[in-house]
């Protein structure tokens, strides 16, 4: 199976950049490589799912000398989430995005996100790592400005200056980090650290790191960004920023560098749990007040985040399991809501809540999806938000955290007023008159909200296999450093 | 030492830069300057006094060159930086003539329609 | 636009073919000396501009416009992916798959040199491409900063 790892990395970058080749003479062929190159992805990815974790040496160089891609639980969850949620992006993409000009760019763009953040997933090199992550976040920053007008312009701006720092900072955190170990390979460094001890320059390297992370990843004091990058881009991108990015960017990164090459201690532990309930909570109380629904969706975002980052964070495996199976609810809840909040959008023409009403009578399959969505996000049994944060507060408790547990379960009772508003504005009450004439969005749009809102709830009644098989290994991966090293260096 | 504390200097100085200034050219201006401060401590990294440079010329000593060269991986990763940073350079300019072309300003405390 | 005095069009024309051929050196010589396919492709990039500046905008594109050189970077991309997946064949993702070769020859090194062409002409017209794009922005500016008052916000 481990000559399928360079195929993530390469079948995306072939896409952009052929698909811009051949779109000089017929324009079209961006989507079709776009849906050709995610749909083959997906199923590797899923091929990859209950393989032994595996290592890639490229060019035939042995570690730690060459560069390495490394397959492991964690990796492999993380590829399933991102090549499914893109398929459906791109299935969704390929109607909605007839509001915009430029095509083949926008999917050459969507191409070169998919690679880097697989190539964010995969690779065992540190260096390499913020590679991939500055490809992934340079061809985010050009599709929220994608749609060119006042309000993109400049949520993109704000966007490239903090993730810029954020850049700088991991670059510099590399830095110090190599002239303290000498090398660049993440097995490599964990070994070195492990056996000579964290010095004051390492532990100064893993802040710049979790700093750099924590913008890319949006937790509470570094999130300025996100409320205006996500609601700003074309609503399929937002599904991806909001429902992948994010956390392949920031979480799995910032996971990855405190599990596998400092090593996880009780004050990591700590720091991290105090970012993600900080995030709860912040979020939340901001989410209220908003009109617009995207923007109303993007604080949400930044809340549930937090609850990923606490589960993580309390170390423990049940917590691990809570916050990876919220990583994979998230990514389908929020992508569903982002998408209807798209074909919405597509078919009203607005964003404004106080605009709208009554859409139950016009948009059937929209408004069945989004209100999967919305009771799936605020943690409504049988939807599957509901167990991720049930075994997030279950770990809490059993971890001694009481107060975390008070608080995530407060957050959830509040994410379930915010959308109880939201939805009756939004789909119950009176039509406008402004509003009469709309219709249900095209087949390919409904697909994919049809599948998200599957999944929403399938998830839930699939956890009992998953938390043996996909979520257990992935939990493995992440608290057993020493088979990590001894996988790359010793193979 | 002295060579570090310089190049965080430059590095703060960046970020000054990138904070106090309302211009959004002046505050590209910051992030490049923060870019080329990690660039140096990269390069100051690999360097070793009295070095020569990592390149095997025809007719070296293959055991006195590696005693004597300096790490030439970090170089390699300066330039992969450089050409990153110019990527992002390149959008951000882009960026602030559309910027200017809507806002008819570079003033970033004038070009604040987000908001909540 | 109609570019600049006679004394810049002379000197940009005599110079132009040798810093072209400068920057073809350095991306064939990538693999023995310092420099490759990103130096290398910089200073073509900086000899197409150097004509841009000189004779004015008009001249440049219709000589090498814009959909040739954003043809040009897929390609040189497009191509170093190419040899990247070429070394499937012997097994591994960027093999080196070809004969090495004798040390400190032109032709030696395997796929090196052939990467570094690929790199080489992608910069050389990436550049080229951005500096046209920003060009034809910057138009846009000077019309806005000619007409002030219309304040949009």
């Amino acid at each position: 199976m481990h000559s399928l790892l360079p195929l993530f990395i390469a079948i995306p970058l072939g896409a952009a950049f052929l698909g811009l080749i051949i779109a000089k003479l017929w324009r079209g062929v961006g989507g079709l490589f776009a849906f050709l190159s995610t749909l083959s992805l997906m199923v590797f990815s899923f091929l990859l799912l209950g393989s032994s974790p595996s290592i890639y040496k490229m060019g035939g160089w042995i570690p730690p000398v060459g560069i390495n891609l490394v397959s492991d639980g964690l990796s492999t969850l993380m590829l399933v989430v991102i090549n499914t949620v893109a398929f459906l992006a791109i299935v969704f993409s390929i109607k909605y995005m007839e509001l915009y000009t430029a095509k083949p760019k926008y999917y050459a763009l969507f191409m070169l996100m998919m690679a880097g953040m697989n190539g964010v997933a995969l690779t065992g090199d540190m260096f390499n790592l913020f590679v991939f992550l500055e490809i992934a976040s340079i061809a985010s920053y050009a599709l929220v400005a994608f749609g060119c007008e006042h309000e993109e312009l400049e949520a993109s701006f704000k966007y490239l200056i903090l993730g810029g720092v954020a850049s700088t900072l991991v670059l510099l955190g590399i830095a110090i980090l190599y002239s303290t170990t000498g090398t660049l390979n993440m097995a490599d460094i964990a070994q070195s650290l492990s056996t000579h001890g964290a010095n004051k320059a390492s532990l100064f390297a893993l802040a710049l790191l979790v700093m750099g992370f924590g913008v890319k990843g949006a937790l509470v004091p570094f999130h300025a960004w996100l409320p205006d990058a996500h609601p700003s881009a074309p609503a399929p991108i937002s599904a991806m920023l909001s429902g992948v990015l994010i956390k392949v960017l920031g979480i799995y990164a910032l996971t990855r560098v405190i599990f596998h090459v400092f090593g996880f201690t009780p004050t990591l532990g700590a720091i991290l749990m105090g970012l993600g309930g900080l995030s709860m909570v912040v979020g939340a109380l901001l989410a209220i007040g908003q009109d617009d629904l995207k923007r109303l969706l993007a604080y949400s975002t930044i809340s549930q985040v937090g609850y990923i980052i606490l589960g993580l964070g309390l170390g423990t495996p049940l917590g691990i399991i809570g916050g990876l199976f919220h990583l994979l609810n998230h990514a389908t809840f929020k992508s569903l809501l982002f998408m209807s909040s798209g074909a919405i959008e597509y078919s009203t023409g607005t964003r404004r809540l106080s605009q709208m009403g009554g859409l139950n009578k016009r948009l059937p399959v929209t408004t069945a999806g989004s209100t999967v969505g919305f009771l799936s996000v605020s943690g409504i049994p049988p939807f599957n938000g509901f167990f991720s944060k049930l075994i997030i507060i279950v770990a809490c408790v059993a971890a001694h955290q009481y107060i975390y547990a008070g608080i995530a379960a407060f957050v959830g009772l509040f994410t379930l007023l915010y959308f109880l508003r939201v939805q009756r504005n939004l789909l119950f009450g009176d039509l406008p008159e402004s509003l009469q004439g709309i219709k249900e969005v095209p087949f390919l749009m409904c697909f994919s909200l049809v599948v998200l809102a599957v999944l929403c709830l399938g998830l839930s009644f699939l956890y009992p296999l998953m938390s043996k098989t996909l979520l257990a290994s992935a939990r493995d991966a992440l608290l057993n450093t020493s088979a990590y090293i001894k996988l790359v260096l010793g193979g | 030492m002295i060579v570090y504390l310089l190049t965080f200097i430059l590095f703060v100085m960046g970020l000054y830069c990138l904070v106090a200034k309302k211009n959004v050219v002046k505050k590209v201006i910051g992030i490049v300057i923060m870019d080329y401060a990690v660039n140096l401590l990269l390069i100051l990294v690999g360097y070793r006094r009295g070095g020569v440079a990592p390149i095997l010329l025809k007719g070296m000593d293959r055991a006195k060159f590696t005693t004597q060269s300096v790490d030439p991986l970090p170089q390699a990763l300066v330039l992969t930086s450089i050409v990153i940073g110019l990527g992002v350079l390149a959008l951000m300019v882009a960026l602030c003539i559309r910027l200017y072309e809507k806002y008819k300003t570079f003033d970033m405390s004038e070009i604040r329609r987000l908001r909540g | 636009m109609q570019g600049m005095t006679i004394i810049v069009k002379t000197v940009v024309r005599i110079v132009t073919s040798f810093i072209v051929l400068y920057g073809i050196y350095i991306v064939l010589y990538g693999h023995l000396t310092p420099g490759g396919g990103f130096p290398g492709g910089v200073i073509v990039a900086a000899a197409y501009i150097l004509i841009m500046l000189a004779y004015g905008k008009e001249v440049a594109l219709r000589s090498f416009g814009d959909k040739s050189a954003s043809l040009l970077d897929n390609l040189g991309a497009f191509g170093f992916l190419a040899i990247a997946l070429l070394g499937l064949t012997g097994g591994y993702f960027f093999l080196n798959f070809i004969n090495h070769g004798q040390p400190f020859r032109l032709v030696s090194a395997g796929t090196l040199p052939l990467s570094n062409i690929a790199i080489g002409v992608k910069v050389s017209a990436c550049l080229y491409a951005v500096f046209i794009a920003l060009a034809i922005f910057g138009r846009a500016v000077y019309r806005a900063m000619e007409e002030p008052g219309k304040e949009e916000r």
